[in-house]
């Protein structure tokens, strides 16, 4: 088989809730007009029984696969997207959005609030993980789709797969939560609160409203190299960086000498120029307030009902560590629901659901095989 | 699976005893062989459990689910007559906890079947006897050093065991190169079966 890129692609938006009828939040607070920027890749099959919809991680886009024009780069899950590849094109329709609260083209901080005609910055409504979601069944409406054959997701990702679970299992045949948790540790909201904090101690962050003059750069670039840190293994930055030293030249005694400062300082400056300030700060809240729990045990919402679940979590990965992966498991158990779930032997750490291509393209090709089967047969 | 790939006495018999179109949960379910013949032969509704990331694989290559981890901790979130059947075959005799798992199996299944090599068939005998070296056969193919096997038991301590805990025999199957054998079964089978329940 040929395993191939799907080529150029674009982004498309699409707008709903426009006045008077708004968006309704978990908080009970209304946003509208939202937009959602999206791509999408291969054809919906004629009884739209073939969508799948992707799902990004915390700093994730809309832009999963393929080439914008001009771009060097491709999207950020590209070597799983595409004719050949795990999430098989010639095969499936496949959905990635923007998520709500996001700075990448779908509506969020940053955007412009019609009361105001500014950026909403701090009025933007805190957001859930299960508005995003809530967003994007908007959206899978909008495009005439009433079952997706899966949500799958990383990090993030997998919790707004697990959103899909509490709030929509009558819409998606299957889930595919990929090292993820049902709520966050103490230990994952700490670490996303260092990451707010830093923000929030820029001078130039200015209780979020920085949209006319400097952005808080120094802050959001902290922030993500903390993310950096929890997203590598001891073992995957010792093979990458060593203790290797970039150069002798010491023009300031704190110079960034280690590779592997440099390689941080290079990932938080680049990170800048693509993200919201604002937005990591909602972000990460959705992400700490998430609890696939809340309202009523997942076991009880999902026992009984036709679906399939694929869990998959990193030896590795400290910060979505395979226990909580587990506890996905159990849930699954408890519902009577069929499930699958490999811990794959990595030592990437949590960043292995970008790398480990080779094990998700084995195990998610042939799970999504099996859910399509099992259409076919009933 | 083709229609005339030849099936391994064990599984074959375990074909038998299980009932069309019912619920399995496999215990140590290894590549999937016997969950994948479970679902096409009798429609099952299948669950596997495996330690082994490379059988996983095979497994979900198969279109099975399976889960990934420990039987020995594997069982408790199930609800009590979760499964039709909760299946057992030559994993028993390598837990750690016999005990535990056994009884969250008969909770779990409306029915168990367990297999597992015979301690007691002749040629272990007689290797133990006459030449003074631990058995090695067909259905105990380990050297004592790299054996995963932790229990050795014959088919008369089982059914001992299941008198003493009340335990109820529905079936016995017992197998000598992979064909049934009825004769002084507990000397010349080499393989055990038993559907059981409480």
């Amino acid at each position: 088989m040929t395993k191939a890129s799907v080529g150029t692609v674009e982004t498309k938006y699409f707008t709903f809730a426009n006045s008077p009828e708004a968006f309704s939040l978990e908080s009970k607070e209304k946003l509208g007009p939202v937009t959602l920027a999206y791509e999408t890749y291969g054809t919906l099959a004629q009884d739209k029984s073939n969508a799948i919809l992707i799902l990004h991680a915390l700093s994730g886009d809309a832009h999963a696969a393929g080439y914008h024009k001009g771009d060097e780069k491709p999207g950020w899950w590209d070597n799983m997207i595409g004719p050949g590849r795990a999430f098989d094109t010639e095969k499936y329709f496949v959905i990635c959005s923007n998520v709500l609260g996001g700075c990448r083209g779908s509506t969020g901080p940053v955007s412009i609030n019609p009361k105001t005609n500014k950026p909403f910055a701090l009025d933007f409504p805190l957001i859930t993980i299960g508005d995003m979601v809530a967003a994007q069944k908007a959206l899978i409406d909008h495009l005439g789709i009433d079952k997706l054959l899966t949500v799958v997701g990383g990090s993030m990702g997998g919790m707004q797969a697990l959103a899909w679970l509490v709030k929509y299992s009558d819409r998606i045949r299957s889930a595919i939560p990929i090292a993820c948790a049902l709520k966050h540790s103490p230990q994952q909201i700490a670490f996303d609160e260092v990451g707010r904090q830093a923000i929030m101690a820029d001078p130039d962050w200015k209780s979020g409203n920085y949209y006319e003059g400097k952005s808080p750069d120094r802050g959001l670039a902290v922030a993500r190299m903390l993310g950096h840190i929890t997203y590598m293994s001891d073992i995957s930055m010792a093979e990458k960086f060593g203790r290797h030293k970039k150069n002798n030249i010491q023009p300031f005694k704190f110079t960034a000498d280690f590779e592997v400062e440099g390689y941080l300082h290079y990932r938080g400056d680049n990170f800048v120029k693509r993200f919201d300030a604002n937005s990591y700060l909602y972000i990460t809240k959705a992400m700490d307030n998430f609890d696939a729990s809340k309202d009523k045990p997942l076991h009880e919402v999902l026992s009984g009902k036709p679906l399939k679940v694929l869990v998959i979590a990193f030896k590795s990965d400290w910060l979505y560590p395979a226990y909580q992966s587990k506890e996905i498991v159990k849930v699954c158990k408890h519902a009577g629901i069929g499930a699958s779930f490999c811990e794959v032997d990595s030592t990437y750490g949590h960043d292995a659901f970008l790398l480990e291509i080779e094990e998700e393209t084995h195990l998610i090709s042939h799970f999504l095989k099996s859910v399509s089967q099992k259409r076919g047969k009933a | 699976m083709k229609e005339n790939e030849i099936i391994k006495g064990d599984h074959k018999a375990i074909l038998d005893m299980v009932e069309q179109n019912s619920s399995v949960l496999d215990l140590g379910c290894g590549g999937g062989e016997l969950l994948e013949l479970l679902t096409l032969r009798k429609n099952v509704r299948g669950q596997g459990i495996e330690i082994d990331e490379q059988a996983i694989y095979r497994c979900v290559a198969r279109g099975l689910s399976v889960l990934h981890g420990d039987i020995d901790t594997g069982l408790s979130e199930y609800k009590d007559k979760a499964f039709d059947y909760v299946i057992l075959n030559q994993s028993l005799q390598q837990l750690k906890h016999v005990e535990t798992v056994l009884f969250d199996a008969l909770r779990v299944g409306k029915k168990v079947i367990v297999g597992f090599p015979n301690f007691a068939y002749y040629r272990a005998r007689l290797r133990l006897f006459l030449r003074g070296r631990v058995p090695i056969t067909a259905s105990l193919p380990y050297t004592w050093y790299e054996t995963p096997n932790l229990h050795f038991l014959s088919t008369l301590d089982f059914l001992d065991y299941c008198k003493e805990k009340k335990i109820k025999i529905e079936l016995k199957v017992y197998l000598a190169a992979d064909k049934p054998m009825r004769i002084l079964p507990n000397f010349f089978a080499n393989i055990g079966i038993f559907l059981i329940s409480k």
